[in-house]
């Protein structure tokens, strides 16, 4: 006892000496006992799969894939390889979640500002709708919309037909796919016309400063841009037609053929996603909005702004630097939230690669790994993007 | 002189609380009001009345001829003629201190940017901060801050300037400065209605003072004899604390 308490007093001595120890020491031993942990674990993997002879490795990638995909944007058949299985499912992640995010924004910014509306109705239909659809879960959301809800479409041959241009049925929905008749000198003269008139807007602008000659650039802007366009359509014969998608019978089996066709778990899953991350913005916008002192728009109201002018000039630039944040986590939630695409089948990232290329390899780690550093990335991608966003909109304070 | 803010037995209530009772008030153009008394009396709401930052229920308020009612457009009108300087000055801290005094002309006025830019840089010159254009309200002090407050207000060329208690958040130090530019404003001929208990820069620019207690206006009269020989007892006692 009287050594234990000699030696202990010896320690205590040494690292009254030496203080970095006594930081680095502890920290070090917790990084050692990971190491040994992580590699206890990868060693045992990798004897269990060499003992049944299951093979490691990356190069399963290149091989043939041999399944389809129902929805791709680009080109894939069951020949090509699972490499490119795994782009197909990374595009159609991408795919949802930049549609989701998107609507989710704008539905969100219009449904905050609605929920602080002084007209009654309107702020009590924008807080029945918050309560709606963030309380009911988002997978429960996604089979509602696509089995109670487009699941009913009519088949083929009885679709729903609006203004002789979309299609709906059980199927999906199909619009006309337009086909253009010299379409780069259509683009060059759009962009020319779109360089002309930053130039002019910025030359007005620069006299109005001087000489507070005020030019009426709005109207002239779209003289020159119709001018221009028009010009080029009319000498450069751009042509514009569209093909209408076409109910074909294939042996007593009806299908449009022909037109862009967007699929029903696309519509389903992008829908739900928008409709549940709205809300969540929309608490974000409605918190960003609050937060603004009252002062200011007293303040803003005293040097004759009007509500609009109070709102566009004063309380957004300001409630932005309140809302970015929380809002970078709804659209993490949301990317995230889009690997439910399996529950309805929409061939995401997840269904393809973590789902049918995992169950015919059997390349389990190889492949939850891939896409876990897929799902890593976007995520860190957006952060990355947003915080940029958020010290662009930020750094003017002080 | 003629008559450029009026009030007829004005009433406001904030709920069941009676804030405002029987208000009657008539002030001149270029004529110098101090309002003071103790907190809660009303003499904040009072002033906020006179640019519809608050709405009274009941009586006339008419300033430069218009009549403050429902009608929205009017009040803008006389938002953008009757300028207002806070307590808390409520710069906009978003953007710089040219921008904070450009914003209302370029968008009220219609005004070039040059004009503006122009017009902002004659006043800030006139409140001495000139120098601290490019900078943001964060970076300024206090004093600095509701000078540039001032000169925000002075942008739009009002004919009435309304101050609620300008200097009360202010360090010790601070107050002189604001309240330099204050006078100086005095003797430049604006009309101003000031709530203070600076009682120096009553008795220096004010040519009537008026005691509010309870939502009432107690006591008014010219500075001399409101501060040599007040009648009601609770002026006088407001006094006795306040010179103290």
């Amino acid at each position: 006892m009287k050594l234990l308490r000699k030696n202990i007093e010896k320690l205590n001595l040494f690292l009254e000496n030496y203080p970095k120890i006594g930081i680095y020491f502890p920290q070090f031993l917790i990084i050692l006992l990971l190491g040994i942990i992580i590699s206890y674990f990868s060693m045992n993997a990798s004897t269990n799969m060499a003992a049944r002879g299951i093979e490691t490795g990356f190069g399963f990638l290149a091989n043939k894939a041999s399944f389809d995909i129902q929805f791709s944007l680009i080109d894939f058949d069951s020949n090509d390889s699972y490499a490119r299985a795994y782009l197909v499912g990374l595009l159609n992640t991408l795919l949802v979640s930049g549609i989701g995010i998107f609507f989710a924004t704008v539905i969100g910014f219009f449904v905050g500002i609605t929920r602080l509306s002084t007209n009654i109705l309107a702020s009590k239909v924008a807080e029945a709708y918050i309560e709606i659809f963030r309380n009911i879960p988002l997978l429960l959301q996604i089979f509602f919309w696509y089995f109670a809800v487009l699941r009913l479409l009519p088949s083929s041959d009885n679709s729903l037909i609006l203004f002789n241009f979309v299609f709906a049925n059980i199927k999906g929905i199909y619009i006309p796919r337009f086909i253009w008749e010299n379409l780069n000198y259509f683009l060059y003269g759009f962009l020319f016309s779109i360089l002309i008139i930053y130039l002019f807007v910025s030359i007005s602008k620069k006299k109005q400063e001087k000489t507070g000659l005020q030019v009426p650039t709005f109207t002239t802007s779209l003289i020159i841009f119709f001018t221009i366009n028009f010009l080029v359509i009319y000498f450069g014969q751009v042509g514009l037609t569209l093909s209408y998608p076409v109910l074909e019978t294939n042996r007593g089996l009806h299908n449009y053929m022909g037109g862009v066709s967007v699929i029903p778990e696309l519509i389903a899953l992008a829908f739900s996603l928008s409709l549940y991350t709205s809300t969540f913005i929309a608490e974000c916008v409605r918190a960003g909005i609050l937060g603004i002192d009252k002062g200011q728009k007293e303040a803003a109201a005293s040097i004759g702004l009007s509500k609009a002018q109070i709102l566009k000039l004063i309380v957004i630039p300001q409630a932005l630097r309140i809302i970015i944040p929380p809002v970078t986590n709804q659209y993490l939630n949301l990317t995230k939230n889009s690997s439910l695409a399996a529950a309805i089948a929409y061939p995401d990232i997840v269904l393809v690669f973590a789902g049918t290329a995992l169950m015919q390899t059997g390349k389990a780690i190889e492949i939850v790994s891939i896409t876990m550093l897929t799902y890593l990335t976007l995520s860190v991608s957006i952060s990355i993007f947003m915080n940029w966003y958020n010290k662009k909109n930020s750094i003017a304070e002080r | 002189m003629s008559k450029i803010i009026e009030l007829k037995d004005v009433n406001k209530w904030f709920g069941d609380f009676q804030v405002l009772k029987d208000i009657n008030l008539t002030v001149s153009s270029k004529e110098k009001i101090v309002i003071c008394g103790p907190s809660g009396s009303g003499k904040s709401t009072l002033i906020r009345c006179i640019n519809r930052l608050e709405e009274h229920q009941k009586g006339d308020i008419v300033v430069d001829g218009m009549t403050l009612d429902a009608n929205t457009k009017n009040i803008e009108k006389i938002r953008s003629e009757v300028g207002m300087v806070f307590q808390q000055f409520n710069l906009f801290p978003h953007l710089s201190i040219l921008d904070n005094c450009t914003l209302a002309p370029i968008w009220v006025k219609k005004k070039s940017k040059k004009e503006a830019e122009e017009l902002a840089n004659q006043y800030l010159e006139k409140v001495q901060i000139v120098d601290q254009a490019k900078k943001f309200p964060g970076q300024l002090s206090g004093g600095q801050q509701q000078r540039a407050a001032i000169a925000r207000a002075l942008c739009m060329e009002p004919n009435i300037m309304l101050f609620d208690e300008p200097t009360s958040a202010l360090d010790p130090e601070m107050i002189k400065e604001v309240l330099d530019v204050m006078v100086d404003l005095a003797k430049g001929g604006m009309t101003m209605c000031v709530v203070t208990h600076e009682m120096g820069f009553a008795k220096e620019v004010a040519d009537r003072v008026i005691f509010m207690d309870e939502g009432s206006i107690v006591e008014e009269k010219p500075t001399d004899q409101f501060f040599n020989n007040p009648e009601n007892e609770r002026t006088k006692l407001f006094l006795s604390q306040i010179l103290n």
